[in-house]
């Protein structure tokens, strides 16, 4: 790890000043991504702003039809709430699928939208709930926010703040773990909104990030069920393709795992 | 046995260290005034080195020195040796290409080092080291072994050419081809064995520490045998000699072979520190250890197996490429080729066979022993064989294992090996019984009727440990001597501490050692401890690897401990006015056997130092050396079973149970063995489902991390349902056979047959990746 300048920072607004005064700053979360690549001498941020301990950013709430996690909420946190459970089971049941123990004790739903790692899991549920991003600076849609691998709406400096997922009929997800890393080869995300709309994200399997898949999408708003997808052709083309899973089996989980999905959604 | 004789499960001596972090590394060793050194190390497969520019890195404050290969070769610190010399089927030595230990002037593979930078700390030899500019010149590449023996393929070393090291031969080739003109069926299988990566949870690490006033260094490094590796410094690489070399390999963190071979990293560290007057110490990180620890396995198989009408076996026929990487390590040599070739015959009566084994240059890092090395390949080779023929033949694996197994013993086999004794039918039969073998076709229509593939898979194995005769594998090439050395020093208050040459990395000697004296002596193992890994401590010893510790490493502190009985037996029978026939050993006394005349344990140590009333003649002390050269290989065998369960729709495989029945001979301690079993196992399973290090066709690794390299983890493994067949050994007094490899080597075989019988389909490679297991469901 090269040198930096660590900072605590205690609210917001003063992760922002303190951002803006450094050269090269970066935010921290659980650390969970920026300090393996720290360490790995791939960064060399000149400040490191904790955002861990600032409270407001902190904390998982339900109100009417919407499930509000604050950004620095551990994953730990989101896979044992009640409130996270209650409202949204799959999303909680997602959030128990990441990582280790350890991971989950650190890592943030922030940090890990803020990476959108392609195959990291929250972006699955964050499109396909069709959730809205809320930053210190604005309120972001889920289907504006995802801009490819690694790459969002976010501009240099902004933070999130929570995330606010509405609460759908029906939700499921299905991960398929890639065998080393332990992230998503492919995982699927299915929601019916309460108005009836049928949202599926996948992710893990697009050379583009996570992404909506629409045939499935209208296979199931025909008919809501697993079978409704025995029919549906996955292109092969535009996946990933890697030693642990070629482009052609990525279609294959996709479908699979949208399957799944849906026999699990509650 | 007593509560902590052999035979019993003691608890652990030294876990209260290490599961409360006291353990002691090398890395948590610091000494005044040490430096710290950050190889830099090539980022190509294949390159020259056209230069080295280091004056920048010289100017940063904190830099001692940069060091390069050019100047270790000047200063004549000799190349890497291999230990084990083989002929080629021509007559010709093997053909190898020589290794320094940095690269002046070609590099052949990813993370071979070319210069060090030594510093006042770790991170300031790291920045450092980014100031160096290498300036290379790429040069083409070759990392698969059928790609660098083809013609036009890029040439490794002048003096290998075609990148063929050797081209070896085993058995009778005219009996085996008259065996194949008589069969009724032959049956043929290509296999690819993976490479894999040893992956010890302590990453490797050296301290070098050169004391100029007295000419003299000491090397604390990750070694599972510091003699060997004094040895090897002082005699091949001109370091110092060796009672001017004293090597300390202190707590190890795991090693399954990987850490038996010296490596550039101890040869610079004690040549730089002689160089700059200061120690220098040098921990590896994972990185380094997945491009620089000796890899294990590789080999590209095609096999051959003649029956006759009545399924008899008749011959085996093999060739296999073994991929070698870019140099030859310590013992890779004799990997391939006497600990797998001698090994084809498995558990069965095969009247002929013929092997061919051609070692291969690549540009990848060096593959040596690593956990059972060899002896899985052929294990894996057979198994998967017996159940491809029991296919083809359309007869019951089991069945056919059964009618071709080994009875009678000794049984010679044709590729060498010597099996003294075995009972395969008892642990196949304990094995079938344990999964209920004969249940198993309900339970597949069971699971098809739920939509699932259901499978189960035999794996019967043999091995040979307790490696080994020293006059045998002398006249096979070895470079050296695979006896064992021990001393047992009893102290005037009768306690007793025990050296010996076997290295413990976590096989818990410490313990089971103690037990062997808590069971002649009937002292508490309390009063026992275990001296190991420090050369000025310890006169000689060979090492741990290979299951050798209890076979032969044990066998020599039986015999020391014999002379230590025999000689406390005159001092008891002097002190208490007997005949020395009379006196018996029991529970910590020496009685006159019929009588109640005793004299304690502590009070003969201690007679035998005072010297006070000894008998006439008599040296003063207690305290006997012994070396021990085992009189043939062990064999451990038995059969594991392995049922499962693969989801169509992602080739995911899932255990439904896995059961183990192993001929270890005697158990010292059966929860150690216990523990041993499972590691085996884990590390046979990784091999079949998860690991795999992968190289692109330029020679780049594409598994370098665990993100990327599926290390097995407790989820991927099944709850294992252990038992035990014994027949003793015949060949050490202990009756041990060794237990150490037996899971790494059964197990793989055991999972891909299973598989491949749930999926209906017999051509399925390792590791069987759920892509790869989907792929083969649905090829047409
Ligand atoms: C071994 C391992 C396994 C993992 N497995 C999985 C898995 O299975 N699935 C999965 O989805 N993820 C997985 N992860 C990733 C992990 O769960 C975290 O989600 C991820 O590391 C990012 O979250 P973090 O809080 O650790 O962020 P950090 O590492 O602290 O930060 C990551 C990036 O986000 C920025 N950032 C952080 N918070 C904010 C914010 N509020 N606003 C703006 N920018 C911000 C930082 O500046 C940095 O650039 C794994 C990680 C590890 C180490």
């Amino acid at each position: 790890m090269y040198q930096t300048i660590y900072h605590r920072a205690s609210s917001v607004d003063e992760a922002a000043s303190l951002f803006a005064k450094g050269s090269e700053a970066k935010f921290l979360a659980g650390g969970q991504t920026l300090l393996p690549v720290m360490k790995q001498r791939l960064a060399a941020p000149s400040d490191v702003i904790d955002l861990g301990k600032i409270k407001e950013l902190i904390g998982i709430e339900a109100s009417g039809d919407t499930l509000t996690i604050k950004a620095a909420t551990p994953h730990y946190d989101v896979a044992t709430s009640d409130t996270a459970k209650k409202a949204i089971p799959a999303l909680a049941y997602l959030a128990s699928l990441i990582g280790d123990p350890a991971v989950r004790y650190r890592g943030t739903i922030g940090g890990s939208l803020a990476n959108n790692d392609p195959a990291a899991d929250y972006p699955a549920a964050t499109l396909a709930l069709g959730a809205t991003i809320k930053t210190n600076k604005r309120t972001i849609a889920a289907d504006d926010y995802f801009k490819g691998l690694f790459s969002t709406a976010l501009e240099d400096g902004e933070i999130i703040t929570q995330v606010s997922f509405p609460v759908p009929a029906k939700a499921g997800y299905a991960k398929f773990p890639h065998p080393a890393s332990r992230f998503a080869l492919t995982g699927v995300f299915v929601a019916q909104t309460k108005s009836g709309e049928i949202r599926v994200a996948a992710t893990g399997a697009s050379q583009s990030g996570v992404m909506r898949v629409p045939a499935i999408e209208a296979a199931l708003k025909a008919n809501w069920s697993p079978s409704a997808i025995d029919s549906v052709s996955i292109s092969a083309s535009g996946l990933l393709s890697d030693i642990h899973g070629s482009s052609d089996y990525r279609a294959n989980l996709v479908k699979v795992m949208a399957q799944r999905a849906v026999a699990a959604a509650a | 046995m007593g509560v902590e004789g052999i035979g019993a499960s003691v608890v652990r001596k030294e876990d209260k260290r290490f599961i409360t972090g006291k353990g002691r590394y090398v890395d948590d060793i610091k000494l005044t005034g040490m430096t710290y050194a950050h190889f830099i190390r090539s980022p190509h497969a294949h390159a020259k080195v056209k230069g080295i520019d280091s004056s920048a890195a010289l100017q940063m404050p904190g830099v001692v020195a940069v060091l390069t290969g050019r100047q270790i070769v000047d200063d004549k610190v000799g190349n890497l040796i291999c230990g084990w010399a083989i002929t080629s089927k021509d007559g010709s030595p093997m053909k190898m290409g020589a290794w320094p230990a940095m690269a002046p002037e070609t590099v052949r593979f990813v993370g071979q080092a070319v210069a060090v930078v030594i510093a006042e700390s770790k991170n300031l030899a790291r920045d450092a080291a980014e100031a160096v500019v290498v300036d290379y010149e790429e040069l083409p590449a070759v990392a698969d072994v059928t790609a660098a023996v083809k013609a036009g393929a890029p040439q490794l070393h002048p003096e290998a050419p075609g990148n063929q090291v050797y081209d070896w031969v085993i058995g009778d080739e005219g009996a085996v081809d008259a065996a194949f003109s008589k069969a009724a069926n032959v049956v043929k299988l290509d296999l690819t064995n993976n490479r894999l990566a040893p992956n010890a949870m302590e990453p490797r690490a050296a301290i070098a520490d050169y004391d100029a006033a007295e000419e003299h260094f000491t090397l604390y490094t990750t070694s599972q045998n510091p003699h060997v590796a004094r040895l090897v410094l002082s005699a091949f690489y001109n370091i110092a000699p060796e009672h001017k070399l004293r090597v300390i390999a202190p707590d190890v963190g795991g090693g399954f072979g990987s850490k038996i071979f010296i490596y550039p990293e101890e040869m610079v560290a004690l040549w730089a520190s002689k160089k700059v007057g200061r120690p220098v110490k040098w921990t590896g990180d994972r990185t380094e250890a997945f491009l620089t620890d000796a890899h294990g396995r590789d080999h590209v198989t095609h096999a051959e197996m003649a029956f006759d009408a009545n399924n008899k076996i008749l011959g085996l026929r093999v060739k296999t490429y073994a991929n070698f990487g870019a140099y030859m390590s310590l013992f890779s040599s004799s990997v391939p080729t006497y600990l797998y070739a001698t090994l084809l015959s498995g558990q069965y009566d095969i009247p002929a066979i013929h092997a061919e084994v051609i070692g291969v240059y690549t540009n990848t890092t060096p593959v040596d022993a690593y956990r059972g090395a060899g002896r899985p390949e052929a294990s894996y080779l057979i198994e998967r064989m017996m159940e491809t023929a029991a296919r083809q033949l359309k007869v019951d694996p089991a069945a056919l294992r059964r009618q071709n197994f080994i009875t009678q013993f000794p049984h010679q086999t044709p590729v060498i090996m010597a099996y003294d004794t075995g009972d395969f039918n008892a642990s196949l039969d304990a094995a079938m019984k344990a999964i209920d073998y004969a249940g198993f076709a309900d339970r597949k229509a069971k699971a098809k009727a739920d939509g699932k593939l259901r499978g189960i898979g035999v794996s019967c194995y043999i091995e040979a440990c307790g490696i080994a005769p020293s006059k045998a594998v002398g006249s096979l090439g070895a470079g050296v001597g695979l006896w064992e050395s021990a001393e047992v020093r009893v102290n005037p208050v009768g306690t007793i501490e025990i050296l010996t040459g076997s290295h413990s990395h976590g096989q818990g000697h410490e313990t089971t050692f103690c037990q062997l004296v808590a069971d002649r002596l009937g002292v508490p193992i309390s009063q026992v401890s275990i001296v190991h890994g420090d050369t000025d401590k310890v006169q000689f010893g060979m090492g741990t690897y290979g299951s050798r510790s209890a076979a032969v490493g044990l066998t020599a502190i039986l015999k020391a401990m014999e002379k230590v009985e025999s000689k406390a037996r005159k001092i008891a029978a002097h002190a208490l006015e007997a005949s020395e026939a009379d006196i018996v050993i029991e529970n910590g006394e020496f009685k006159v056997t019929g009588t109640d005349k005793a004299i304690a344990f502590p009070m003969v140590a201690l007679a035998a130092y005072t010297a006070h009333n000894l008998p006439d003649g008599m040296e003063p002390g207690l305290k006997e050396t012994a070396f021990y050269d085992p009189t043939n290989f062990t064999f451990p065998a038995g059969t594991y079973i392995c049922e499962l369960e693969v989801d169509a729709g992602t080739g995911k495989t899932s255990f439904v149970n896995f059961v183990a029945a192993d001929d270890f001979g005697r158990l010292i301690n059966p929860m150690i063995v216990e523990g041993q079993v499972h590691g085996g196992l884990a590390q046979g399973i990784g091999q079949a489902l998860l690991e795999h290090a992968i190289y692109d066709a330029n020679g780049q690794p594409v598994t370098a991390s665990f993100m990327d390299y599926s290390m097995p983890r407790a989820d991927d493994l099944p709850s294992f349902k252990l038992s035990h067949t014994t027949t003793l050994c015949p060949g050490n007094p202990l009756g041990i056979k060794g237990c150490g490899e037996a899971g790494a080597i059964g197990a793989s075989a055991a999972v891909i047959n299973a598989i491949t019988d749930a999926i209906g389909k017999n051509n399925l490679e390792m590791p069987a990746t759920p892509d790869r297991v989907w792929r083969t469901i649905h090829a047409a």
